[in-house]
């Protein structure tokens, strides 16, 4: 939308205009700027699918093959945009079907208006078709919901729905609309929500805990900084390598944080966590001063937390009080937005280098390399690996795509060893492990940024939990890049049972059907390979195409994910094999 | 580090909105968390509620769990209160049969030392209504048991604190941010 059109339609919405509820609704979407949706029609959301089909030239509603898919989507595309995403379904299955994708946004922090229609409010609590709870099933899952009953609440619930989802720490905001509240009219006027009594979203940056913060980090010999997604959330990408530049401290990163430093930075250290490299894990219990940045110290990051960076001094930048002291006690607490602290703490820093520091994380790395890094993207056994996979995409997208990972194997892999340039380039379920979520995020990645490169790469099983959304990839002919990393197995429950289990491989073996002729059933072209030596060249189709493609694979069937650090280990005891 | 379990107040000044109860009780549910008793009532600031909920945990969970309850859009503001920190009292009721009243003279006394008040009295029963503190409700239903009790009733805890909770304040914070 062109900015005069904007306006124009901003003045439009400030008059006030005699209109039914589902007009009030698409109103309120086209004033919050939305253009494209992701639902899936049913009896209680009709009225408003009436109205899309009017309004079909200022906002592109996506029709997914599951209300799940329509979710995933809708994150996918608030992840690449940082925009609010916005998913819409009728009740009951419909809504509840959206419960997995908004609880995936609740943990990993993403922007959603999520929109379900209700039953008429005079059947509210009679066991109608089609009614359910919703409110009461999404509340623990949501950063706010609210249900609406009359047509003259919608502008006001909206304008807040749109405010809270985005501001302060994102998440996930379900508005439930009863029927007769979509066909009944009101006297429609428009106005954003510019604060709401009871939330402050952002809390004022404390300058003298920014001095402490300085003073520990000016004083300190072996720094440490581990930021996550609150560096990508709070668009202080540049604050962030500004400041480590100064001040010359090694920087690791959460699954979710990847990509906001470029991967080829001399600083960048590699990943924390259960599956994180070798260095930054056992390096956090050597540490001097451990500066974490818009993490939320995460049980599959910290591992033991008994014995998590005790030596240290814990600095800790996050936007949400309640993270403070949650799960790793403070010695200075930054509360506040990313950008604006790292601003703030960049004046006070002295210049530094900490070279023989930094040379201990190469040494480990070096040890990675030799043990683990070598064997998965240069492998000499016949079995393709999964990273050699990943090596051949950043060879061929020169780190310049968004990889979207499903949950496994396969996504510790991608995370490992994707290269990024580019911040907000790492999408992928962190928080809830929502297998499934990969192909339908993908669709909403591509759609919100069509000018990207958007490789999917997913595991045998996860691409069958929402193998449907193949249909909205051929219906909206989104040319997304699918790589199913195809081992015959639920791989890492697999690799679990192997090390904890006896080798008991209790029901992860799948038989799986022919996935290029599913592909092709939905006219996507694909291919399936299984040799080294077709790797390289399929790699290079699959992204030269100007379409979807579907590329499947075959990998080792037994392959482990190295480094691991064992569930309730502690993260010095991160294991090479 | 095995911390020492306490019976603590937790106070929240919230909007009075459809639906927040069940925000507030899903977060002491989903850490396991027993709610002993529960109250909710208008406070003195107009269209603020406030909850009172009694609950046995550590001081360390009380600190995570209320930035929890802040943490949610329409909470003002949550504190924890030890039980020195604050004012506080139960009510009950007992309904007992009328008769008893001139069959057993010694109710009379118990009512009268327990410092009880009789609410109503009709031909069939009487209610009993008592404030105060747990253990005096549970004495004097103890004693009232050996009669027979036909209906007792014991509302949760209200309490209000020691220090003041600078509400206000805090409404003004929200609206100059």
């Amino acid at each position: 939308m062109d900015t005069q059109t904007a306006n124009k339609k901003q003045e439009v919405a400030q008059e006030t205009m005699r209109i039914t509820g589902s007009e009030a609704i698409i109103r309120c979407l086209l004033a919050e700027g939305v253009d494209i949706l992701y639902g899936y029609p049913g009896g209680a959301i009709m009225p408003v699918y009436d109205e899309l089909f009017k309004f079909q030239k200022e906002i592109h509603h996506v029709l997914a093959r599951h209300e799940q898919g329509a979710v995933h989507a809708a994150q996918g595309f608030a992840r690449i945009s940082g925009r609010v995403g916005v998913a819409i379904a009728t009740s009951g299955p419909g809504a509840t079907n959206l419960i997995t994708g908004i609880a995936d946004a609740q943990i990993d922090s993403t922007p959603l208006v999520c929109i379900t229609g209700q039953v008429f409010s005079h059947l509210l609590g009679t066991d109608a078709f089609q009614e359910t709870d919703i409110i009461g099933i999404s509340t623990p899952v949501t950063k706010w919901n609210h249900q609406i009953t009359k047509a003259s609440e919608i502008p006001e619930v909206l304008a807040k729905a749109f405010f809270i989802a985005k501001s302060g720490r994102p998440g996930p905001v379900l508005i439930d609309i009863s029927k007769d509240a979509q066909v009944s009219e009101l006297d429609f006027k428009y106005e954003k929500c510019k604060g709401v009594r009871s939330f402050i979203p952002v809390p004022k940056t404390n300058l003298e805990a920014v001095k402490s913060a300085a003073q520990l980090i000016n004083s300190a010999k072996k720094p440490l900084i581990v930021w996550g997604q609150g560096i990508i959330l709070g668009k202080a990408e540049a604050e962030l390598k500004a400041v480590l530049e100064k001040a010359g401290i090694p920087a690791a990163w959460t699954i979710l944080g990847a990509s906001a430093v470029p991967t080829s930075h001399p600083l960048n250290v590699g990943m924390v966590g259960m599956h994180g490299n070798y260095a930054p894990n056992k390096l956090t219990n050597v540490c001097d001063v451990l500066i974490a940045i818009g993490m939320r110290f995460d049980d599959r990051v910290t591992g033991n937390l008994n014995s998590y960076a005790k030596q240290a001094k814990i600095i800790h930048f996050d936007i949400d009080p309640s993270e403070i002291d949650k799960n790793v006690k403070t010695d200075v607490a930054v509360i506040g937005d990313s950008k604006d602290s790292l601003a703030k703490l960049l004046p006070l820093l002295n210049e530094n280098k900490h070279d023989s520091w930094l040379q201990e994380f190469k040494d480990l790395y070096a040890i990675e390399f030799e043990k683990v890094i070598k064997d998965d993207i240069y492998p000499t056994k016949d079995g393709l690996t999964m990273g050699e996979v990943l090596k051949q995409i950043n060879i061929e997208t020169k780190g310049n795509a968004a990889i979207v990972s499903d949950v496994g194997q396969h996504q510790m892999i991608a995370c490992r060893y994707a290269e990024f340039t580019t911040s907000k380039s790492n999408i992928t379920s962190g928080g809830l492990g929502t297998m499934g979520f990969a192909l339908p995020a993908a669709i909403g990645a591509k759609m919100a940024a069509p000018d990207r490169e958007v490789v999917a790469i997913i595991g045998d099983g996860g691409f069958q939990m929402n193998i449907q959304e193949l249909g909205t990839v051929f219906q909206q002919k989104v040319p997304v890049k699918i790589v199913v990393l195809n081992n015959e197995f639920l791989g890492m429950v697999r690799q679990w049972q192997q090390l904890f289990f006896d080798r008991r491989y209790a029901s992860t073996e799948m038989t799986n059907p022919n996935f290029v002729a599913i592909a092709k059933g939905y006219y996507i072209e694909g291919k399936r390979i299984t040799k080294r030596e077709e790797l390289a060249d399929a790699v290079k189709e699959m992204i030269a195409s100007k379409e979807s493609y579907f590329l499947e694979v075959c990998v080792e069937k037994e392959d482990n994910v190295f480094p691991m650090i064992p569930s309730g280990a502690s993260v010095s005891d991160v294991r090479l094999c | 580090m095995n911390e020492e379990i306490k019976t603590l107040t937790i106070s929240i000044y919230t909007e009075n909105n459809i639906g927040l109860l069940n925000r507030i009780s899903a977060i002491f549910q989903r850490r396991h968390i027993n709610i002993e008793s529960l109250t909710t009532s208008q406070s003195e600031i107009e269209g603020v509620n406030r909850f009172v909920i009694v609950v046995n945990i550590t001081e360390s969970q009380a600190k995570k769990i209320i930035g929890q309850f802040e943490k949610q859009v329409e909470v003002i503001r949550a504190y924890y209160h030890k039980d020195e920190e604050t004012i506080y009292t139960e009510s009950c009721m007992f309904k007992i049969k009328s008769a008893l009243l001139f069959e057993e003279p010694q109710i009379q006394n118990i009512i009268k030392e327990s410092n009880s008040r009789i609410v109503t009295v009709n031909k069939e029963f009487f209610v009993l209504e008592k404030s105060g503190r747990r253990n005096e409700i549970e004495s004097l239903r103890r004693d009232l048991n050996v009669f027979g009790i036909m209906q007792f009733v014991r509302a949760g805890r209200i309490s209000v604190t020691k220090e003041e909770m600078k509400i206000t304040e805090a409404l003004l914070a929200f609206n100059n941010q």
